[in-house]
């Protein structure tokens, strides 16, 4: 049930980064190692924090439960459980489950013998998810500046901070996130289509291949970037939207503390017509 | 070579003589251009470039499409009094708006908001008729037609924005200006008409499918890339 013929000769011994052999076995379907051990571990302490949050909240409505971070007055010290601690604990899991996912991703290459490319991939979304909880409070001087873990509230919080700038889509890095993430949608259905259009042809006409694929995209455009290298723009595509998102909230208040429709002044003003 | 082979960009380029594509189903006109090669493109993916089908849909899209553009750009530089360098100094600010929500769905002069459904009418165009060359392209190499139907879905937000929401609501007033920082203002402005558009349901399921494609394309893109060792 849990294993298909072919699997059994990847499960071999091996590649674990920490622990040696302690936690190389399998539970089912599931490697274990040591980092899969600290995922559960932090998925499970950080999910019961946000339950005792909720019940110290007085609610258990899925939309309104709501993590707030300490108040600004802390700063950068801990704050009581009750005052923003269940916070600053909730993040510490959430970054310590991040991590070790990570770091299971690697194992788990490097016992199968691939590349790091899928940890170094995940590792840009927890480095925006840092960015925002922990380097840009750092950074503002309190842990008060990270945002709150809820449904509504954290819609809030995007709103909120979005027009302490007044338009947040006129900060630059904003811009080039958004094109990004937009971009890599285009991408994705660009390259899905094409694939599925390959494999299910009209009735009666036989499955096509690769040949098919790029004279389809030469024939449009005059260019086809290949198997490969799709997965390579799609990667970098992907990968810079969670980059530029990360630098565009790290510079609202580290670096530009106006509203972002004033930072286009350099342009109007450059020596060239002024 | 193996390992060489391992590097997120290869210095490796497999060149083989150019390939003019696969035959078409029925007889169509001929591709284009004599296929060459870049060697700056070969670093990323394919290095060889052309032929191309040119085609009538292909080749009406491409005049619709540069009509659009003249008539949004020209209308642009006529609001700086055809002042060359204020065109490109203030170029981000400087837009081609819809009409003013009096006229409703009325066709109004052309300087206030004429050109704009114009230059509307003519990227629509341009659009629809892409959308053609490529459900035909696919039909011709015996493909099937999940790219046109992938377009259409962009196509149908193009056509929500600047037509059917503001056909819905009795007013060209309502569309989206053509414009960079404009649309953005056009953008925050809507946010704001309904309160915070985060607790839009559809909004929000909306940015859940964006990050899910990025997602998806990390996953998926990153475990191909190591299967292929590059």
């Amino acid at each position: 049930m849990s294993m298909m013929s072919y699997e059994r000769k990847y499960r071999v011994r091996g590649g674990t980064l920490i622990g040696g052999d302690l936690f190389d076995f399998w539970v089912g379907p599931f490697w274990v190692g040591f980092f899969g051990v600290t995922s559960v571990f932090f998925t499970l302490l950080g999910t019961a924090l946000i339950i005792y949050g909720a019940a110290l909240q007085g609610t258990f409505n899925i939309w309104l439960i709501n993590i707030a971070p300490p108040d600004i007055s802390y700063g950068l010290g801990f704050a009581p459980i009750k005052e923003g601690g269940l916070w600053q604990a909730v993040t510490i899991c959430a970054i310590g489950a991040f991590v070790s996912w990570a770091l299971r991703q690697a194992e788990i290459s490097r016992k199968l013998g691939m590349g790091y490319h899928i940890p170094v991939a995940y590792s840009v979304a927890i480095g925006a998810y840092v960015t925002l909880v922990v380097v840009r409070p750092v950074l503002l001087g309190a842990w008060g500046h990270g945002f709150p873990y809820g449904i509504w509230s954290h819609l809030d919080w995007v709103s909120n901070v979005g027009y302490q700038y007044l338009h947040f889509h006129y900060n630059p890095a904003h811009m080039i996130a958004i094109t990004f993430f937009f971009t890599t949608t285009f991408a994705l259905s660009l390259h899905a289509s094409l694939v599925l259009a390959a494999l299910n042809p009209k009735k009666g006409e036989p499955v096509k291949t690769a040949e098919h694929e790029n004279t389809f995209y030469r024939d449009i455009i005059g260019y086809s970037i290949g198997t490969l290298g799709i997965h390579r723009l799609g990667l970098f595509l992907a990968l810079n939207a969670g980059f530029w998102s990360a630098v565009c909230i790290v510079i609202s208040g580290p670096f530009w503390t106006r509203g972002w429709p004033e930072w286009w002044g350099w342009w109007l003003n450059l020596p060239i017509w002024s | 070579m193996g390992y060489e082979y391992q590097n997120l960009f290869t210095r490796i380029q497999v060149r083989g003589p150019a390939y003019g594509g696969v035959p078409h189903i029925r007889k169509t006109e001929p591709r284009e251009g004599k296929p060459s090669f870049s060697h700056l493109l070969g670093r990323l993916g394919d290095a060889q470039v052309g032929p191309i089908y040119l085609g009538w849909t292909g080749l009406l899209a491409a005049i619709f499409g540069f009509i659009a553009i003249e008539i949004i750009g020209l209308n642009m530089w006529a609001s700086v009094n055809w002042d060359p360098v204020q065109f490109i100094r203030q170029l981000p600010w400087l837009a081609l708006e819809p009409p003013p929500p009096h006229y409703g769905l009325r066709l109004p002069p052309l300087n206030e908001g004429g050109w704009w459904l114009l230059a509307g009418f003519f990227l629509t165009l341009s659009i629809l008729l892409w959308w053609v060359r490529i459900y035909r392209r696919s039909r011709e190499l015996g493909l099937g037609t999940h790219t046109a139907w992938a377009f259409a879905g962009a196509i149908w937000l193009y056509l929500v924005l600047g037509f059917i929401r503001p056909l819905a609501m009795g007013s060209w007033g309502e569309a989206v200006p053509f414009g960079i920082f404009p649309h953005l203002d056009w953008t925050a402005a809507f946010s704001l008409r309904y309160g915070n558009l985060f607790y839009n349901p559809f909004h929000a399921l909306s940015i859940v499918f964006l990050y899910g494609s990025c997602d998806f394309d990390d996953s998926v893109g990153s475990p191909f890339k190591i299967c292929f060792g590059a």
